[in-house]
């Protein structure tokens, strides 16, 4: 096992904050998956979220019409979340590289479990913002305060009261 | 991208404030009391995401309550662990710590030397929901891998046993644990996290009677549940509640949709919502407020108790003392190891004479007060054999350190030279 890996909440803040439009690939059509959960939760939050998978393509998911591929997206996107089994992860990063700028992409995502180090360090290399082993979903949550709503631990501690104003 | 260490504050000040920012609508800086039930969603979609599961929020104080979802952040943050569920009691948190764990006709093995209400409720009630302890002497960390089984789901300690003054080897019984694909559960209620930090030491699981040390003040019930969140729970087929699918949320598997927040999540969705073991808004408010001084606390109690037991180890009417602080302890060692700012301040002696001298001891006390509960800011004094220890059989009240002689001791913040003086004046009665 490599060491775990650690970003600073303030990294993570900029980004769920600089991406409204987020891809991603592996988004599930079964409104009991994982990604459905995500997907939803995302949209709630005020992303519009692009499924790309190809089981699921020409299919619609949540109001968004789902792509095969990355390529297929016809929007510009912020973020790409990968919802994929590590060993696939490389791939799609590589696809991603490819087309960061056409589609302007800023960050590639990988999912809860989700790492390669090598894709990575591509990424890393070709001006991407990489975030490995996390769940966007659980971060916003937890970035926001809600994941404290279930009693898990933030890590978050301030004395700020939060201002309810338009942004 | 840039790293931060895991925690950025100290001990102390996640002791005032974890899980409370200041109240968002309101500025209030305590955590209000939200002594309230229902929460109105934003419309059905919204409520049907909460009841999937799918979003973040409250649904009804059952599962979960802002106050209570407070308290469960800071004992998870001192802890060290991923998050928590409390609950009402202690005895409630350790149902709530086995029912993900446990499958009718299942065992877990537990020291014989925990708490007797522990005793009774593993070795009793939980027979009735065919869930077997089998109680060793976990002295000898051999006697766990013997007792093991392959429905063993469980192994189950106390880091300072209630009432003896013994200290478990976490560290051996975490290596037995792993071995076997199952978690170490440590009930750290007589340590609480400032003296024991049991995750460090391997446990996976911590259950607390959060009416002792941390409330505080002998005010308010309550128990809680932590995840270390570092179990894997799909390493073998042992934990089908939590990795294999459930039926109630339609398929869905804890262990893979909720990845380290598994355990908690199930706790509050499924226990909670099942076993209704919930703990009141007002007691977590009060629990919060101990949590605010527990490092203040623990120390004096554990100089207190350190002085006491000094003071009756030198007196003529006293045949031992059982407190791990002590030099003359059998567990000095493993108490320098593991609680190495202090013992805790709950232990035992006995006094020469036996039964007799005991009763006469625990009635003839002033300042400190006879009645069954530990963790106190004012010193406590028991007869473990005719109370809490007393629906177990003579056997097993001497392996748990509570035989007729038995005097148990909670040490609380007052004047040292008040408390010495008052069991030096009912020593002086017992004997006359
Ligand atoms: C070590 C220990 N665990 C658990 C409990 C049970 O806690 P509660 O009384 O909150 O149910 C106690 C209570 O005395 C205890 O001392």
């Amino acid at each position: 096992m490599s060491e775990p890996l650690t970003y600073s909440d303030e990294a993570l803040r900029s980004v769920l904050a600089e991406a409204r439009t987020i891809a991603m690939v592996g988004a599930s059509p079964n409104w009991n998956r994982p990604s459905f959960f995500a997907m939803k939760y995302l949209q709630e939050k005020g992303y519009r979220v692009i499924p790309v998978n190809p089981r699921a393509a020409g299919q619609e998911i949540l109001g968004e019409a789902c792509y095969a591929t990355l390529a297929e997206v016809p929007i510009p996107v912020d973020l790409v979340d990968i919802f994929r089994a590590s060993d696939a992860a490389g791939a799609i990063v590589d696809e991603a590289i490819a087309l960061k700028d056409e589609k302007g992409i800023r960050t590639i995502w990988m999912q809860l479990g989700v790492r390669d180090d090598g894709a990575a360090a591509r990424a890393e290399a070709a001006g991407l913002e990489v975030v490995m082993d996390r769940c966007p979903k659980i971060e916003f949550g937890r970035l926001h305060s809600e994941l404290s709503w279930g009693g898990f631990n933030s890590r978050i501690i301030s004395s700020k009261r939060r201002r309810t104003r338009i942004a | 991208m840039s790293e931060t260490p895991k925690d950025r504050y100290g001990f102390e000040t996640r002791m005032i404030h974890a899980g409370s920012q200041p109240e968002p609508v309101t500025g209030a800086r305590q955590t209000p009391i939200f002594q309230n039930i229902g929460y109105v969603f934003y419309d059905t979609d919204h409520a049907a995401s909460l009841f999937n599961l799918q979003t973040f929020g409250f649904i009804y104080s059952r599962l979960t309550n802002p106050t209570v979802a407070a308290l469960e952040e800071r004992l998870a943050s001192l802890e060290g662990g991923r998050g928590a569920t409390c609950c009402a009691s202690g005895h409630a948190a350790q149902i709530l710590a086995f029912f993900p764990l446990m499958e009718p006709g299942d065992e877990f093995i537990a020291s014989n030397r925990l708490y007797g209400g522990s005793i009774t409720q593993f070795g009793k009630t939980f027979r009735k929901f065919d869930w077997r302890c089998s109680f060793v002497d976990v002295d000898e960390p051999e006697n766990v891998r013997r007792a093991l089984t392959p429905r063993t789901k469980a192994i189950f300690t106390e880091s300072i046993a209630n009432p003896g003054g013994v200290i478990s080897d976490l560290e051996a019984l975490s290596a037995i644990a792993r071995e076997a694909g199952i978690p170490l559960i440590v009930d750290n209620t007589m340590a609480t996290p400032y003296l024991c930090p049991a995750f460090q030491w391997g446990a996976d699981l911590i259950v607390h009677s959060t009416t002792k040390f941390l409330s505080g003040n002998g005010t308010s019930q309550g128990g809680c549940v932590i995840d270390s969140g570092t179990f894997d729970w799909a390493q073998n087929d042992k934990f089908p509640a939590l990795a294999a699918p459930e039926e109630a949320y339609h398929g869905l598997v804890f262990a893979e949709t909720f990845g380290d927040m598994a355990y908690t999540t199930h706790s509050h969705a499924v226990g909670l919502r099942d076993l209704g073991s919930t703990m009141a808004p007002m007691n977590a408010f009060q629990t919060l407020l101990g949590i605010e001084t527990l490092s203040l606390r623990m120390a004096r109690h554990c100089d207190n108790a350190l002085g006491v037991a000094s003071f009756l180890e030198q007196h003529e009417q006293v045949a031992w003392v059982s407190y791990a602080g002590l030099e003359s302890s059998p567990y000095r060692a493993l108490a320098a190891k593991y609680m190495p700012k202090g013992a805790g301040s709950v232990f035992t002696f006995g006094v020469k004479g036996g039964y007799e001298a005991g009763i006469k001891v625990v009635e003839s006390c002033d300042l400190l007060s006879h009645l069954a509960n530990l963790g106190d800011a004012r010193s406590l004094v028991l007869h473990p054999a005719s109370t809490t220890h007393r629906q177990l059989t003579d056997e097993q009240r001497i392996a748990a350190g509570a035989g007729p002689d038995v005097i148990r001791l909670s040490i609380g913040l007052e004047t040292l030279d008040d408390i010495t003086a008052d069991l030096e004046q009912a020593l002086k009665r017992a004997a006359s």
